[in-house]
C-alpha cells in the first residue's frame, strides 16, 4: 500500500498515526506531500521516526512541495524525491493507496 | 490505468485541490485515464462559477473546467454537499455536473486506483 | 437516476464487481463536518453490495461515543445512524486500540459493537483493501 500524508508533523498527529501503523507492518511506501514534506527535514525532531520506518517502507517526498517551501537542501539522506509524474507512478505501482486525512 | 480522484477541500484555502489537479494532469500526460473527479465536503466549491481570483494567480475553477474540456474528465459535484454550501445548477462552472454519492462509489469500483485529496 | 444508488444507473462495468472498501474516520464529530458527511458516503455504499469496513482512529473514535445530546448546540445528532449500519449489512466496524487507550475509552463507552485492533492488525487490514476513502 502507498500511504500519503500531507500535514506537517508539527501541526497534528496524522504522520504519527500513519507511522505507528506502517511501522508495525512490512512493505509498502510512504509519500510526504504538501506540508508533510517538513517531516523530511534533517535534524528535526521527526528525523528519527522517519528513519525508524525506513527499514519497513520506502519513504518519498514530493519534490515540487519541498522546493516551494525552500526545504530542498535540508532533507534526510535516504528520502527519495519524486515529481508529480513519479507520484502517479507510485500510485500505479502499489496495489492500493491511502491518504491519511 | 484508470485513476479516480476525490477532492475534499475547496479552492485556495487548502492545497488539496492543487495537488489533485497536478496529479490528474500528470496522469493524463503519462497516458493514463482519469475518468472521474468527485468533489465532496468543501470540495464542491471548486465548481463555483462565481470565483474571481487575482489575475496573476492560478484560476482553480477554470483549470478544472479545461481539464474536462480537453480530456473528457467527468467532474462530479456531490448534490448533498453542494446544497449545503450553495452550489446549484445556476452557479456551476463549465464541465461540472451535480450528482449523487453513488458516483463516488462507482468510481471506486470501476477505477484501478482511487486517490483522495483532502485535509 | 436512482436515488438509492446516489444517481448511478448501475451499468455492466460495475455489476458483479465486489471490492474491499475501507472508510477511515480520524476526526471527532460536530467540530467539523467530516464525520457526518463521511457517514453519508458509507450509507450510499451499502447499495452497491461491496465489502465495506469502517475504521475509527485517533479522534474518530469519539464519533461512536454513547449519550450524544446535541440540542444545545443546535446541530443534528447523527450518532444513532451508526446503530442503523447493521441494517444496511455494514457490520465491520474497527477501532484502533491505542487511540482508545490514549483517550481513556473502552468499548463500553461506544454506541455500537466494534472490534478493537492493534496497530499491526490495523496495518494488515488496510493492506487488504482495494479502495480506502478518508474524510
Amino acid at each position: 500500500m502507498l500511504h500519503i500524508v500531507n500535514k506537517s508533523p508539527f501541526e497534528n498527529s496524522t504522520l504519527d498515526s500513519c507511522l505507528r501503523v506502517i511501522g508495525a507492518t512490512k512493505g509498502g511506501a510512504l509519500l510526504l506531500t504538501e506540508d508533510a514534506v517538513y517531516a523530511a527535514t534533517k535534524g528535526s525532531a521527526v528525523e528519527a521516526k522517519i528513519k525508524a520506518v525506513s527499514g519497513n517502507v520506502l519513504v518519498y517526498a514530493l519534490w515540487p512541495d519541498l522546493e516551494a517551501r525552500g526545504m530542498q537542501d535540508m532533507c534526510i539522506d535516504g528520502v527519495k524525491f519524486v515529481d508529480y509524474g513519479g507520484f502517479v507512478d507510485l500510485v500505479a505501482e502499489h496495489n492500493s493507496v491511502q491518504s491519511w486525512l | 490505468m484508470k485513476f479516480g480522484i476525490m477532492v475534499n477541500e475547496g479552492p485556495y484555502t487548502h492545497q488539496a485541490t492543487d495537488t489533485a489537479y497536478m496529479f490528474a494532469k500528470a496522469a493524463l500526460e503519462k497516458g493514463h485515464e482519469v475518468p472521474r473527479v468527485f468533489f465532496y465536503h468543501d470540495g464542491v466549491n471548486n465548481s463555483s462559477s462565481l470565483t474571481d481570483p487575482p489575475q496573476d494567480d492560478r484560476n482553480i475553477v477554470n483549470r478544472w473546467s479545461k481539464l474536462a474540456e480537453d480530456h473528457g474528465v467527468d467532474l462530479v459535484v456531490c448534490v448533498a454537499a453542494a446544497m449545503r454550501r450553495g452550489i446549484t445548477e445556476g452557479n456551476l462552472a463549465a464541465g461540472f455536473r451535480i450528482s449523487g454519492l453513488g458516483q463516488l462509489v462507482e468510481a471506486g469500483i470501476q477505477a484501478d486506483r482511487l486517490v483522495v485529496f483532502g485535509d | 437516476m436512482s436515488e438509492t444508488t446516489g444517481g448511478v444507473e448501475f451499468d455492466e462495468d460495475s455489476a458483479g464487481v465486489v471490492k474491499k472498501f475501507m472508510f477511515v474516520n480520524r476526526k471527532a464529530p460536530y467540530g467539523t463536518v467530516y464525520a457526518l458527511e463521511g457517514l453519508e458516503v458509507v450509507l450510499i455504499s451499502a447499495a452497491f453490495d461491496q465489502d465495506v469496513s469502517m475504521v475509527f482512529m485517533d479522534d474518530g473514535v469519539y464519533e461512536l461515543i454513547k449519550g450524544q445530546h446535541t440540542k444545545s448546540i443546535n446541530v443534528k445528532n447523527f450518532s444513532p445512524t451508526y446503530r442503523a449500519l447493521e441494517g444496511y449489512d455494514i457490520e465491520k466496524l474497527y477501532v484502533d486500540k491505542e487511540s482508545m487507550d490514549m483517550r481513556g475509552l473502552t468499548v463500553d463507552n461506544l454506541i455500537v459493537p466494534v472490534e478493537v485492533l492493534t496497530a499491526a492488525e490495523m496495518g494488515e487490514l488496510m493492506d487488504q483493501q482495494d479502495v480506502v476513502i478518508s474524510f
